[in-house]
């Protein structure tokens, strides 16, 4: 941002520093996450920046951590992925259905006593997430789930819908009820106008909302820390267990695969958030 | 006025069809809710409500001893019990030491008295060859807690079915001998210090958060669209991110051989020999949750920054007030819903914060959540644990009753 010519001194001195203070603050935002990138490719086993590397040297860098992740002896990151690739699957599915069709019934303005509805299903966002887990570990073991796919996917369910509520409540806050109508005029029944006029509308803010229980799924520590066994491990638990012991550069490979995966879905979210805003334009 | 009702095509009075169709609307909207909200009651509202329940619950002991309390009640708690109240707890305590189930009650008793559980062990492993009579005699030679009023008063305090001992052991307080509220001794308090270290951390993150967060919202919401979804990444990529890649970064950069102590040293502040310890204290939990929250507290005032109108600063400046007048009476005025909510978000967050304290802030960060997860997973105290989430939850609502009070909870904003 250029300053005009006749911009007193303090000011200019003012407008530069306030820039830098925003750049330290943007560096200490992003910098963290790509300490890991280079020394994820190390060549020793020591997780600082061996002389070699800092000399840009090849024999400083190599794949041996990624290897080891994937191929290593008793590694339990193959089983972590497999398990959490299928609850973040199932929860996402179930979330995002089941908060969808609340947020439909939400955005009704036939809906009696709203706000407390509203307050009772985004409650599991709210509360800390170590009380949820107490609670739902508390359930789970009562009903026998505990340590079962099925009661981590049922908790993730809980924990994944408010987003989804929240998401799609508000693509429905700006979506035109006339279509619907017009819809029912023509002689549409309300299971045919939902999937015909209504689901192709608010598509953006279901994805997203499923985006965002997909990655509270599987990003998920407290809940799983409590009921998994040895069979359900997740890669986020994999990676606590790992980080109490000790930090092995194996769990940097693994992080930077989730650095790749989260770039990913920021990229996705950002677009639909676009999209989202762009059909909504038309509606107006 | 005339009694003539307007009636619709079928001869049905309008007004009884409208409220007809009024009905229908309205029971569609909540079948359309119903699903997700009976399964968040059965899942999430009923297990807190069980979760509370949990917390002062006491009739394990009550069930297990139901001759001994029976007898107790006539005791008047001043001289030891009588002979009737010993054979009592010999028709209690008999079976459960043949079935080796008395191990519970050893835990419970020893957290009501400790001495106890000695007692008891010993106890069980003599009764079998107690003759049957003369009770007091024979139990009293066989452990020293016999021998003594306080045990009795002990064991006849654990009588009521309810009670808030795991509230008053959340606060460092207890019961006396005779049933008075104290304080426990002076090295025993922990809970409070857990208390104050947790409200201190959420305290001081929010306030770095915010100092943090202001600038650089204020200037993705005035900077051009193409320049500011660029830097909005800086934001977006940390926020969806998993929480342990974030605390394995602060872990690399903070270890005492990382990045962070070669700068240090490089700048002279320490020397090589002597690097200083950033982990596993509560400086560690400070840079890393801040790190980590600041996205929940960017979004919110982004998003109110973005709806102040650039002209209304011009308007104040050119009305004659400095740079610094026209922010203290303009701008900032109009960004309180947005610090509210980031304040609130943040604050909440951490109060209740687990993983990025039990990685990095080692026994001197960890806080109340670490403790309620240690009851949960290691002591299985599980009552104290409930007692303790209890406790942060009434906190939780608390927070947010006031917020509602102050600013009204409408106005948060997630991005």
């Amino acid at each position: 941002m250029a300053l005009p010519n006749y911009t007193p001194l303090h000011y200019r001195i003012w407008h530069y520093t306030y820039l830098t203070i925003c750049g330290l603050v943007f560096f200490f935002l992003i910098a963290p996450l790509f300490v890991i990138l280079p020394l994820s490719f190390n060549a020793e086993q020591y997780i600082h920046f061996s002389s070699k590397m800092l000399a840009l040297d090849p024999e400083g860098f190599s794949l041996r951590w990624y290897k080891d992740m994937i191929w290593g002896t008793k590694n339990p990151w193959g089983l972590a992925t497999k398990n959490s690739l299928i609850i973040a699957f199932f929860a996402t599915i179930g979330s995002t259905i089941l908060g969808t069709v609340a947020a439909l019934g939400l955005s009704s303005r036939h809906m009696p006593y709203k706000a407390a509805f509203m307050a009772l299903l985004i409650s599991p966002m709210i509360v800390p997430l170590i009380i949820s887990g107490t609670a739902i570990f508390f359930f789970m073991a009562k009903v026998g789930l505990a340590a079962t796919h099925t009661g981590i996917i049922l908790s993730h369910i809980i924990l994944g819908t408010p987003f989804v509520v929240i998401t799609v409540t508000a693509t429905l806050s700006g979506f035109d009820h006339s279509v619907t109508r017009a819809a029912a005029s023509l002689g549409s029944n309300p299971v045919n106008t939902f999937m015909k006029v209504t689901l192709p509308l608010i598509t953006p803010g279901v994805i997203s909302g499923a985006l965002f229980a997909f990655v509270t799924s599987f990003d998920e520590v407290i809940v799983v820390l409590f009921l998994a066994g040895l069979e359900n491990t997740t890669i986020p638990i994999q990676m606590w267990v790992g980080l109490r012991e000790q930090l092995s550069p194996t769990i940097l490979a693994v992080a930077t695969c989730l650095i790749i995966m989260s770039t990913l879905i920021l990229v996705s979210a950002e677009l639909l958030r676009r999209r989202s805003e762009r059909l909504r334009g038309i509606n107006r | 006025m005339s009694t003539e009702q307007i009636l619709s095509s079928d001869g049905v009075p309008l007004e009884v069809s409208l409220k007809k169709a009024e009905r229908r609307n309205k029971l569609r909207a909540l079948m359309l809710v119903g699903p997700l909200f009976l399964f968040l009651l059965i899942t999430y509202v009923f297990p807190i409500g069980d979760m509370l329940f949990r917390s002062i619950d006491d009739r394990m002991i009550t069930k297990m001893l139901p001759n001994t309390f029976t007898a107790l009640e006539k005791w008047d708690g001043q001289d030891l019990p009588d002979e009737e109240v010993y054979e009592a707890f010999y028709k209690d305590f008999y079976p459960l030491a043949m079935a080796k189930k008395s191990g519970k009650l050893y835990q419970r008793l020893n957290y009501e008295k400790s001495g106890f559980s000695s007692g008891l062990k010993k106890t069980n492993r003599k009764i079998k060859k107690f003759e049957k009579a003369n009770y007091k005699e024979q139990f009293m030679a066989t452990h020293k807690i016999w021998n003594k009023v306080e045990y009795w008063v002990a064991l006849k305090n654990t009588a009521p079915n309810w009670s808030y001992a795991k509230y008053l052991k959340g606060m460092d307080l207890k019961f006396d001998d005779k049933g008075n509220i104290e304080q426990v001794a002076e090295d025993r308090q922990i809970h409070k210090i857990l208390w104050m270290r947790t409200l201190n951390v959420a305290f001081w993150v929010t306030v770095f958060c915010f100092c943090l967060a202001y600038p650089i919202s204020h200037l993705l919401a005035t900077l051009p669209m193409k320049y500011s979804n660029l830097l909005m990444i800086c934001v977006l990529l940390p926020f969806w991110t998993s929480l342990l890649v974030r605390t394995s970064s602060w872990m690399v950069l903070l270890q005492q051989q990382g990045p962070v102590n070669d700068l240090i040293v490089w700048l002279g502040l320490a020397a090589n020999d002597n690097r200083p310890e950033l982990m596993y204290n509560v400086i560690g939990t400070f840079v890393a949750m801040t790190q980590i929250l600041l996205p929940f507290m960017v979004l919110p005032l982004y998003s109110v920054m973005k709806t102040i109108s650039p002209s209304l600063m011009r308007a104040g400046k050119s009305l004659g007030g400095t740079p610094l007048t026209a922010f203290i009476k303009i701008y900032f005025p109009l960004t309180m819903p947005g610090i509210g909510a980031g304040c609130l978000l943040v604050f909440i967050i951490s109060i209740g914060y687990y993983i990025t304290p039990a990685l990095v802030g080692g026994a001197s960060g960890s806080l109340i959540s670490n403790t309620i997860a240690y009851h949960m997973k290691s002591s299985l105290d599980w009552a104290f644990a409930s007692a303790l989430g209890t406790m942060l939850l009434v906190g939780v609502l608390t927070i947010y009753w006031i917020y509602n009070k102050l600013v009204g909870i409408d106005n948060i904003k997630l991005g």
